[in-house]
């Protein structure tokens, strides 16, 4: 049965025979649109901030106003903390974590906290948004997130604590001689090449600019280095005679530039490299390698990043977000923070390196708690949940939504598990196994439960629910501590199949 | 002077003005006369009748947390996306059952099921059936497990499924189910092949 019909007709559309005039108006017309669009593709790129934090590293675009530099405070703030906003009349308030501001439309002064605080150039509301001069920047951020803030106001970057990357560059003894970068934090910049020139441009790192904006080594192949950074970006050019291969080493705390045929020497056969080729760190390469050119990356393949935690423990819930109101005094978001604790101290007992999502009732958006995960790349991430229906324990890994959704090199959001599915799995297995010695009920099974499927590392939920009937046992120190004893047990046993050493 | 056949249009056009005024109030008056219903009851489609259909349910157990596949046999309509929605409301009938083996919140029942060339089928609950539903990733799991591989099992052709509540998106279904995408119906199969298995 057809869901849609489409009206059939045999009539030829009338022919409007227009006038040669109006034909001329229309070419015109058309010529100049197509004018007016290729000046505007051929114009300057968007101004955009760049901002480095703890929490994440994002862009954000920058919007010219009465010739001043223009951001939208609320987008800035958001990524960093729970932020609201209320327009009324010409007023505009904001509210970050408990830091209160008021802005008023077409003034220079604002009250953060109740102190006046004075503005660049006038305070501007569009469709609802409060845009705040960048120049005003590094004195209003510091009233709100209470803390150095740095603001490259010329180059688009802001530095939110300390943050910033500082590198070394020197020239290593041989022939030929090898340029290597130290660089205080891992690194992950594109590198392309041209004649005479190798450009490493860092879009999403913190790289902060040497004592020195150039850098000379003296030597006829590798003569100098330049630092430069505009429009939320950062670049190292160096000045060369001959072209130089990039490889990472020390988990991309170190880049080395060496001369093409020295590199071919120390790898051989050598691979093709094209003239211009984007270069990152290969997994779990080895120093001195040669860098995989961007066709060879996989989208199961991801790039190796410093691990400051081996396990991220999420307590589930929070703040407005109760979860399940497990009786009329015991909710859910309460019992998983315990747990969470208990599981912490478990497994920071066994060794493992642990970070908690949350330390109190605090609100954390499920796209929250995975990018936080994401940021320290975990070998392991564990949801913890409380229910009180059924009995015993149930163990997820992610349900993946229909459809691949990798674009290339671009990853789902919504897949971004598929990568680590298997090893998901492996870890629930070994959990399993761990409690089922405890005597403990288990299940596995998959489960459409955020942010499961958005972690880019093993990702397990584990939902505890009371083994027999009496719901107070879900708060009981026993019966927490023998499950957190044997998920640590489980997650210390199998550590060298989750990855790399805590 | 104003010419004579002028004089005599404006006079007729001015009797059938006042006449048609005259009408109107009339009307009006028989308007108001007429008791408005306070509620249309009268049914837009005609009930699901005729022969009797067998179709396996996909019914949620908290108490093992299972799925079970049960056959029934209910009337269906002949259109597809009728029938989709009738297999939901038979399903949804077992629930709000005194006897229910997953119980869900008074009020709670589909608003539509959409069939979206090509395999998409589009699940719109109402508000009753997301706000009233029990927390839980197993609990709420069960349910979507429960219409999704109902639905599949019994419309052939469906490939993903997406939930609604009140026509719009909703990030989960109580706190778990995660809402937000698009169902993926031979993962969900897997899934429910995973929960008909006793723990």
């Amino acid at each position: 049965m057809p869901w849609s019909s489409y009206p059939s007709s045999h009539e030829a559309p009338p022919v409007v025979r227009g006038e040669p005039c109006s034909r001329i108006a229309g070419f015109l017309f058309i010529s100049g649109l197509v004018l007016v669009s290729s000046f505007l593709l051929s114009a300057a790129p968007q101004k955009r901030l760049a901002v480095y934090s703890v929490a994440a590293n994002y862009f954000l675009p920058v919007m010219q106003r009465a010739n001043h530099d223009y951001v939208a405070l609320l987008e800035l703030l958001d990524p960093l903390g729970r932020v609201n906003a209320k327009l009324d009349g010409r007023r505009w308030r904001i509210r970050y974590n408990n830091v209160e501001g008021e802005f008023i439309a077409g003034q220079n002064r604002a009250r953060i906290q109740g102190r006046v605080a004075d503005l660049s150039s006038l305070f501007l509301i569009e469709n609802g948004r409060g845009l705040v001069p960048v120049a005003s920047l590094s004195s209003l951020l510091p009233r709100f997130l209470g803390g150095p803030v740095t603001v490259h106001e010329d180059s688009g970057r802001i530095f939110i604590g300390s943050i910033a990357t500082h590198f070394t560059a020197s020239l290593a003894a041989g022939i030929p001689p090898r340029l290597v970068f130290n660089f205080s934090s891992p690194v992950s910049p594109s590198v392309s090449t041209e004649p005479g020139k190798v450009h490493i441009s860092f879009t999403r790192e913190p790289v902060v600019a040497p004592a020195s904006s150039t850098l000379t080594f003296g030597s006829n192949i590798i003569s100098s280095a330049t630092y430069s950074e505009s429009n939320g970006l950062a670049e190292i050019t160096v000045n060369t005679s001959a072209p130089l291969m990039p490889s990472f080493g020390d988990n991309g705390r170190t880049l080395t530039l060496t001369p093409a045929s020295a590199a071919s020497q120390a790898s051989s056969p050598a691979p093709s490299s094209p003239p211009s080729a984007a270069a990152r760190p290969a997994a779990n390469s080895p120093a001195n390698s040669p860098p995989s050119p961007p066709s060879a990356t996989s989208p199961s393949s991801y790039p190796s990043a410093p691990r400051r935690y081996f396990a991220v423990v999420d307590p589930s819930h929070g703040g407005d977000d109760r979860g399940e109101a497990l009786s009329s005094t015991l909710l859910e978001k309460d019992v998983t923070l315990a747990l969470a604790r208990r599981l912490r101290q478990e497994l920071e007992n066994r060794g493992i390196s642990t970070l908690m999502l949350r330390e109190s009732d605090a609100n954390l958006s499920s796209d929250q708690r995975a990018v936080l995960a994401n940021t320290n790349h975990p070998a392991i991430y564990i949801a913890l949940h409380v229910a009180s229906g059924g009995h015993g324990i149930r163990l997820y890994t992610a349900l993946l939504p229909y459809g691949n959704g990798d674009n290339g090199l671009f990853r789902s959001w919504s897949n971004a598990q598929s990568s680590f599915l298997s090893v998901s799995q492996g870890a629930a297995a070994s959990i399993s196994a761990e409690l089922q010695k405890q005597q403990a009920s288990v299940r596995i099974v998959t489960a459409p439960l955020r942010p499961l499927n958005n972690v880019t590392a093993a990702a397990v939920a584990i939902e505890l629910a009371p083994a027999g009937s009496d719901l107070a046992q879900l708060t009981s120190a026993d019966y927490q501590q023998l499950i957190a004893n044997a998920v640590a047990t489980a997650i210390a046993a199998t550590r060298d199949k989750l990855g790399a050493t805590p | 002077m104003i010419p004579r056949h002028l004089v005599i249009a404006v006079a007729v056009l001015l009797m059938i003005v006042l006449g048609m005024a005259v009408y109107v109030w009339q009307m009006r008056g028989r308007a108001a006369a007429v008791p408005v219903a306070t509620s249309d009851a009268r049914p837009l489609t005609p009930p699901s009748a005729g022969p009797t259909e067998q179709l396996t349910l996909f019914v949620a157990y908290d108490d093992p947390g299972i799925l079970r596949a049960q056959s029934a046999r209910i009337p269906l309509p002949a259109g597809r996306q009728q029938r989709a929605e009738e297999l939901l409301r038979a399903l949804l009938a077992l629930y709000l059952d005194k006897s229910s083996p997953h119980a869900i919140g008074v009020g709670a029942e589909v608003r539509s099921v959409y069939l979206v060339d090509p395999g998409l089928a589009v699940i719109d609950l109402n508000a009753a059936f997301a706000d009233t539903h029990r927390s839980g990733v197993l609990v709420e799991e069960l349910t979507v497990a429960s219409l999704i591989r109902t639905l599949s099992a019994n419309i052939p052709g469906i490939l993903k499924v997406k939930i609604l509540v009140d026509g719009k998106e909703r990030d989960s279904l109580a706190g778990h189910a995660d809402l937000s995408d698009f169902y993926d119906v031979s993962a969900v199969n897997q899934l429910a092949i995973q929960l008909q298995s006793v723990p």
